[in-house]
């Protein structure tokens, strides 16, 4: 925890104390630090754990059950290729397979150039536009395993552009 | 209490309301197939499902552990519905298990292999893909195997409820799922006391102690001066590891199986633990006369002082300085003992048998150790002496009584029996500073007030005219309390006591199992009552022994006439005395 920058324990403080009131306060906290900084390690976990009295473990054990909750950095753009039941069915492994392949990472890693994320999301609330992705929040609905190419592209391009 | 009516296997009973269904049918006489379930939901709750039954008015087959009777409920465990569901569930379990139980040091006390047997369970029903193996053998106290975990989540239950500090959580989803210290870290940089309480509570294999017995077998077959010290709490609890009932007192076999064994002495701690009262309560005057740190803390719970060390650094100063009991001893056997019999020291090696695993790791502390030779060699768990025993052919209940060597050392007092149990410690402290502050003897030397089980227990006497108010307190939840006060400068206490796991060393990591399914003669509620039997034992040692004050034993008082001087000298510092440090977390 000696590892934090002080603005970051003053930032981390200042999420927890958002939720004194709470009983359950341990969702929120966690939501709002992955919101801040894309990424929840093990000292700010410590920290999070002095605050509400929740061990660490149980802290861990959180992050690591729900893939929203990230332990390492992201990329800068973040590709959520839902996984659920419809979007399976519609041929979404074919699509993260090819995200994959072209970004040159496995589900769950970020690129060397910290530009891309690739998430495997389980269902995500958007049967009806199935096979459904999402970039940063902008959602992609339908997309076909022939038109990933120009979406990567897309990101490349505002990023040469940048 | 409010009743309904309910019936199992179609005879009628009246049960309270409000039980589960497991419970209700154990106050039934019935005992229902069941895996994770444990002491009052210790665990997490109706995740194998073992124990499915049929009940009306439940949709489809039912977790009994959870759900609870209600009036008119009609319950069937012998259904075939039902027999072959939780004969499933045990084969799902066994599919993603690691079955070398023949090598595995739970065999026998494996609830597991208990419930395939119950349930008849057949071998690679289901052959598939397996969880990602961990084994950490990290530290020198536990291993953690997460082949043989079920998930039942009574490790991580325990870890919270002593201790407050929850080590071990649920990691990952799913099929990933594994139960571990953040991070899937070892337990030696995680912030773990090592009191084993997780693998007293583990139905499996999944978390076991450190197994010393090749090292003991190595320094016999070395030709050293192998001598044994056993702690007060292994006497009242090791009868178990022989089908004797909980709380049967077995010094006496206890003594004549270790002779047996080889050992060339075989020694009480409790010898030590009047030594340590003698160093603790000169401390504990000495810091009252010079405006020492107040108050004082005991130091002879090595799982304590590992929890200090982690999450109350800044107390250090409040921690006696006294090493424990059995780590004195081994100081003074290599020393004192070995100079008067013209042994060299480097040829003795002691071994201690420990209700503990915490102090496996404690004699590993370089600190604990005077010119290079550690004050202690090897720490059994009253579990391995039982496995020792059993290995060498010793009918353990057809041993006569015999008694430990006495010759310069080992002579002990009552109040170092009681060591074993909560408020122990204390108890024999006051004995002694009672008679240093007053020149006179308690005339009660039972201390009633500082015994029993209560999480937080306080006194107050007057010895002298000094007030001397104290407090003690077993697990870490508890102790967090009045640690918490001295932060504050809020403690009114002069002397603390404080003992890693709950209920003191009688209910210590190391010592033998105490699993309902494995105990059909006790009552079913031998897990709320097997701490007060085992403790029972000891109050009972001390009454029979004659001297029950440390400062009476002849043998200390030889000992500092003819080798140490006088408590807390220079020698005895040199020898008897430790520092700790504060330490990293997550290392």
């Amino acid at each position: 925890m000696a590892h934090l920058q002080e603005a970051a324990v003053k930032k981390i403080n200042e999420i927890c104390d958002r939720y004194v009131d709470e009983t359950t306060p341990l969702m929120m906290i966690l939501s709002d630090i992955q919101k801040e900084y894309g990424y929840i390690p093990l000292e700010v976990q410590e920290l999070v754990s002095e605050r509400t009295g929740i061990s660490v473990a149980e802290i861990y054990g959180v992050v690591t059950f729900y893939s929203f909750f990230s332990l390492k950095p992201k990329g800068k753009y973040v590709i959520g290729c839902c996984l659920g039941t419809a979007c399976y069915v519609k041929g979404a492994q074919q699509i993260i397979d090819k995200f994959s392949e072209l970004i040159g990472i496995k589900p769950g890693e970020t690129s060397e150039d910290g530009l891309f994320t690739l998430d495997a999301l389980r269902c995500i609330g958007a049967c009806g536009i199935a096979p459904a992705v999402t970039i940063n929040g902008k959602v992609y609905p339908k997309l076909t395993v022939d038109s990933v190419p120009k979406v990567v592209a897309e990101y490349r391009e505002m990023e040469a552009n940048n | 209490m409010a009743k309904v009516n309910i019936k199992i296997e179609g005879v009628p009973f009246e049960v309270e309301a409000g039980l589960t269904i497991l419970e209700a049918a154990k106050a039934c006489g019935f005992e229902i197939p069941s895996l994770c379930a444990f002491n009052h939901g210790e665990c997490s709750k109706g995740s194998c499902r073992v124990c499915l039954v049929e009940a009306t008015g439940a949709r489809g087959l039912v977790a009994s552990c959870v759900y609870p009777v209600a009036e008119g409920m009609e319950i069937k465990i012998s259904s075939p519905k039902a027999t072959a569901a939780r004969r499933t569930s045990v084969e799902l379990l066994l599919s993603n298990h690691n079955k070398n139980c023949q090598q595995c040091d739970k065999n026998g006390k494996c609830e597991l292999l208990h419930v395939a047997k119950v349930t008849g369970a057949r071998d690679d029903m289901y052959v598939g893909e397996q969880t990602a193996v961990t084994v950490d053998r990290l530290t020198p106290s536990i291993v953690r195997d997460t082949s043989k975990c079920v998930l039942c989540g009574r490790c991580v239950e325990r870890c919270k409820n002593a201790h407050g500090t929850g080590v071990l959580g649920f990691e990952k989803r799913g099929f990933n799922t594994i139960v571990a210290p953040a991070e899937n870290r070892s337990f030696a940089n995680s912030p773990c006391i090592l009191c084993g309480q997780c693998v007293s509570v583990c139905p499996t294999g999944a978390l076991m102690e450190v197994s010393e017995i090749d090292k003991v077998d190595a320094a016999m077959k070395a030709g050293k001066y192998v001598v044994v010290q056993t702690a007060p709490a292994v006497r009242a609890a090791l009868g178990e590891e022989f089908d004797m009932p909980v709380g049967t007192l077995v010094t006496g076999k206890m003594v004549a199986a270790l002779k047996r064994l080889g050992f060339k002495k075989v020694f009480d701690t409790n010898f030590g633990a009047d030594l340590t009262i003698m160093e603790e309560a000169t401390e504990l005057l000495s810091r009252v006369k010079n405006g020492g740190t107040l108050p004082m803390i005991t130091s002879c719970s090595p799982g304590w002082v590992n929890y200090c060390e982690y999450y109350y650094g800044d107390l250090i100063p409040h921690l006696s300085s006294c090493k424990s009991p059995h780590e004195m001893f081994g100081a003074i056997l290599k020393s004192y003992y070995c100079e008067k019999n013209g042994i060299d020291p480097k040829d003795m090696f002691v071994v201690s048998i420990m209700p503990c695993t915490a102090k496996k790791y404690e004699k590993e502390r370089p600190e604990l150790s005077v010119n290079g030779l550690k004050d202690v060699d090897a720490v059994l768990t009253t579990r391995e002496l039982g496995k020792l025993i059993k290995r060498s052919g010793i009918n353990f209940a057809k041993l006569p009584d015999e008694q430990f060597d006495n010759d310069i050392v080992g002579e002990y007092t009552g109040a170092g029996v009681i060591f074993g149990t909560t408020g122990g410690v204390m108890e024999a402290a006051l004995r002694t500073a009672a008679y240093k502050l007053t020149g006179k003897e308690l005339e009660k030397v039972e201390l009633t007030a500082v015994r029993g089980f209560e999480g937080i227990k306080e006194a107050s006497y007057n010895l002298g005219g000094t007030e001397v108010k104290v407090a003690v307190a077993h697990g870490m939840k508890n102790a967090k309390v009045l640690l918490d006060q001295i932060r504050e400068g809020k403690s009114p206490y002069l002397f603390i006591e404080i003992m890693g796991c709950p209920g003191g060393c009688v209910a210590g990591g190391g010592q033998p199992y105490v699993k309902p399914c494995f105990l059909p003669n006790e009552d079913a509620d031998i897990l709320d009552t097997f701490k007060a039997k085992r403790a029972a034992a000891l109050y009972q040692e001390d009454e029979s022994k004659e001297l029950r004050v440390s400062h009476k034993n002849p043998q200390i008082v030889e000992l500092y006439e003819s080798f140490l001087g006088e408590p807390n000298s220079h020698k005895a510092h040199e020898l008897l005395h430790t520092t700790y440090k504060a330490k990293e977390r997550f290392n």
